[in-house]
């Protein structure tokens, strides 16, 4: 026995190693016909080390507190050593743990992933999403830029519209009667310390949960009710290791591509990524012209917007936008699907996504820009939209099956099925343009 | 797959809108004839800088020393550019107090360190470019792309006067142009029509020392950027996508 295997028989006496890489790496069988689609659960992950890594660099040189905050934000950019690419990084990986969560959520969406029994694997994902939301916004106010201050002002006395306890529980939140030092104290505390415990509590949960039942695939068959009588392993299954390992690998590569042309040619993205105006110190006493929450959260902001105030109060329009995310959570049960793949779901369902896809980019469009009177209308019906695939989903889900069965393997990918896929991407793309430009 | 990924990049290209700067007046903005390049060009703009605006703005986040990232020496900064410090590390503050600002101006003038970032270089450059007589303000000067600006025309030796001229359309739009007057010591006015091009490059000059400052590392952003694209492209790419296709080949 050689003096490595030695020392892992040391360990494995006294703690599972060998058995826990087995379980999840080694030994983990996953569906083979994972597509594009599949990438995105490791971006995130590749994602999340980013921002808990870059962060922890950025906390040895941010200073949160109000007088020092902003210019300390410049000092990191610019006499700190690599300073500015860790905070470009840090700002990048924001936004694109967006892009990459709302793309795994969407695959999750076509393929079923939340239907029976992995309705528990989607219950923490939405939990991760709501986390990841409040991550988001509290670290958005630490630069304390303009829009930093007045985001977080905007977004806190939503709380204050809430009957009886809001304004009181909106001073709570604040520690102060507006945004001051005492909000930013508490935002770092709870962005540096609180949020990410939670967010990676529920990231090991969310995995924990997934590999209990195993993983979706496109064709939304459960491998492992066909399994090799010899070896027991689903025969449409694969070793997670090595074979999902080295194909990670080459997502990783490319989306490293993405992520530095960003971080180092555009990392502002055209003012979306980082507001031109929070390149000005916040200013308690001057209200930006125009509002705009990151572009993230501009779908849910373009809902609480649609919404008009009821017998005297705001209300309605915040139980709207809360609703709007916490309906994600819902989706297992409101699916009566019988079957779980886009592939093999009748024209109800995908004619209901498409209005889906519609409804939620149209709203993150029109969540960035100015209200006007047409905008707020159509707000108003991309909100009706949005609900209606949700709850109408019992109802349209019913019974709705395709011409082509379930089969009983997984099925290779075909051609006409990736020009299908090219298609409605490319008419997605040009269509949010097309609205971008003219609403 | 991999046209797939081809596809999704063209279509990230496509969709994010160019940066797009809000005028608060509605005044369509010139675009800044500036390359961040140039570091002569910066040069000019930094003399400028430090003698006409610092006395009122502050550049808090820059350093003098920065400088020499657009090739001058210690001693070259300390003996032209240094009025107000001692030091070469210090930051580029100034000797007005906020409240007497204030007072004087209506508003305390703004640190200029990110300025470029939030406003945008079309933006300064329009503004410094618009400022027009109007006897009905306090300092006498308008500007058409800020209404109302609590700034004076500090440059205005340099372009000379211009008015504002609203012309009516048969429908009953209203445009807003500027006309030079007097000119000024870059400015001139041949026949009647007005040769600015001096004028415009100092300004030019001026916005890319903004643009500079705002983000003095964005050369060597650029340069460093082109070095990791290249290792991804490749070395990272081709050796994960042949390691992926080694593995694969059983698979079917």
């Amino acid at each position: 026995m050689s003096k490595g295997q030695k020392l892992l028989n040391w360990v494995d006496e006294r703690f599972p190693l060998s058995s826990t890489l087995k379980e999840h790496v080694t030994d983990y069988y996953a569906p083979k016909n994972f597509n594009f689609w599949y990438f995105f659960g490791s971006l995130a992950l590749l994602v999340l080390v980013i921002q808990i890594v870059t962060g922890i660099f950025l906390t040895m040189n941010y200073k949160p507190d109000a007088n020092l905050a902003f210019l300390s934000v410049e000092y990191i950019m610019r006499d700190v050593p690599g300073g500015w690419i860790i905070r470009y990084m840090h700002s990048t990986g924001a936004s694109m743990f967006f892009v990459v969560v709302y793309l795994h959520m969407f695959r999750g969406l076509i393929y079923g992933s939340y239907k029976q029994p992995r309705e528990l694997v989607w219950v923490f994902g939405s939990l991760i999403f709501l986390v990841l939301m409040a991550e988001a916004f509290m670290g958005y106010l630490l630069p304390w830029g303009q829009m930093s201050f007045w985001g977080a002002q905007v977004i806190v006395n939503l709380f204050g519209s809430i009957p009886v306890i809001g304004p009181d529980l909106s001073v709570w939140i604040r520690g102060d009667y507006v945004v001051s030092d005492a909000t930013l104290n508490r935002f770092f505390a709870l962005h540096v310390i609180a949020v990410p415990l939670v967010l990676l509590a529920l990231v090991v949960a969310h995995l924990v949960a997934l590999h209990e039942v195993g993983s979706n695939n496109p064709d939304g068959i459960e491998i492992k009710k066909n399994k090799d009588p010899k070896t027991g392993h689903p025969v449409d299954g694969i070793p997670f290791h090595p074979y999902y390992t080295v194909k990670d690998v080459l997502g990783v590569a490319v989306f490293l591509i993405v992520f530095s042309a960003i971080v180092f040619f555009l990392p502002e993205m055209g003012g979306y990524f980082l507001e031109h105006p929070n390149f000005d110190p916040a200013d308690p006493l001057k209200t930006p012209p125009h509002i705009a929450p990151v572009w993230y959260f501009t779908p849910f902001y373009a809902i609480l917007r649609a919404i008009p105030s009821f017998f005297g109060t705001q209300v309605w329009g915040v139980l709207g936008m809360g609703a709007g995310v916490v309906v994600i959570a819902l989706l297992p049960w409101l699916d009566k699907s019988p079957v779980k793949s886009i592939r093999y779901r009748g024209p109800k369902f995908k004619f209901m996504l498409v209005l889906f896809i519609i409804a939620f980019i149209g709203l993150g469009i029109l969540g960035a820009l100015p209200a006007t009177n047409t905008r707020t209308v159509l707000s108003q019906i991309l909100t009706v939209v949005y609900f209606a695939f949700f709850f109408g989903m019992p109802f349209y889900t019913k019974n709705d099956v395709g011409t082509v069965p379930v089969p009983d393997r997984v099925t290779e990918s075909t051609p006409a099925r990736q020009i299908r896929f090219l298609v409605l991407f490319a008419v997605t793309i040009v269509g949010a343009a097309l609205f971008a430009m003219f609403v | 797959m991999k046209k797939t990924f081809r596809h999704l990049i063209a279509a990230v290209a496509l969709v994010l809108p160019a940066a797009g700067f809000a005028a608060e007046s509605g005044v369509p903005l010139e675009k800044a004839p500036i390359d961040i390049q140039d570091t002569e060009s910066i040069q000019r703009g930094a003399q400028t800088f430090v003698n006409y605006c610092l006395s009122c703005h502050s550049a808090n986040a820059m350093r003098y020393n920065r400088l020499m990232d657009v090739a001058l020496s210690e001693e070259e900064i300390k003996g032209n550019l240094m009025f107000a410090s001692e030091k070469i590390g210090d930051t580029m503050a100034v000797a007005m107090d906020k409240k007497d600002a204030k007072g004087w101006m209506g508003a305390a003038p703004p640190d200029l360190s990110l300025i470029a970032r939030s406003r945008g270089a079309d933006w300064l450059y329009s503004y410094m470019r618009s400022f027009y007589r109007d006897p009905s303000r306090d300092t006498g000067w308008n500007n058409l792309v800020f209404d109302r600006v609590g700034m004076p025309h500090v440059l205005w030796e340099w372009q000379g006067e211009q008015v504002l001229k609203v012309a009516k359309d048969a429908k009953g739009h209203e445009s807003k142009t500027l006309e030079l007057v007097t000119p000024g010591t870059m400015t001139k006015l041949e026949n009647g029509k007005a040769n600015t091009a001096e004028y415009d490059r100092r300004v030019a000059d001026l916005v890319n020392y903004l643009v500079f400052m705002g983000e003095p590392n964005q050369v060597k952003r650029h340069q460093i950027g082109y070095v990791v694209l290249m290792f991804l492209f490749l070395l990272l790419l081709p050796f994960a996508y042949f390691l992926k296709k080694e593995y694969w080949k059983d698979i079917h």
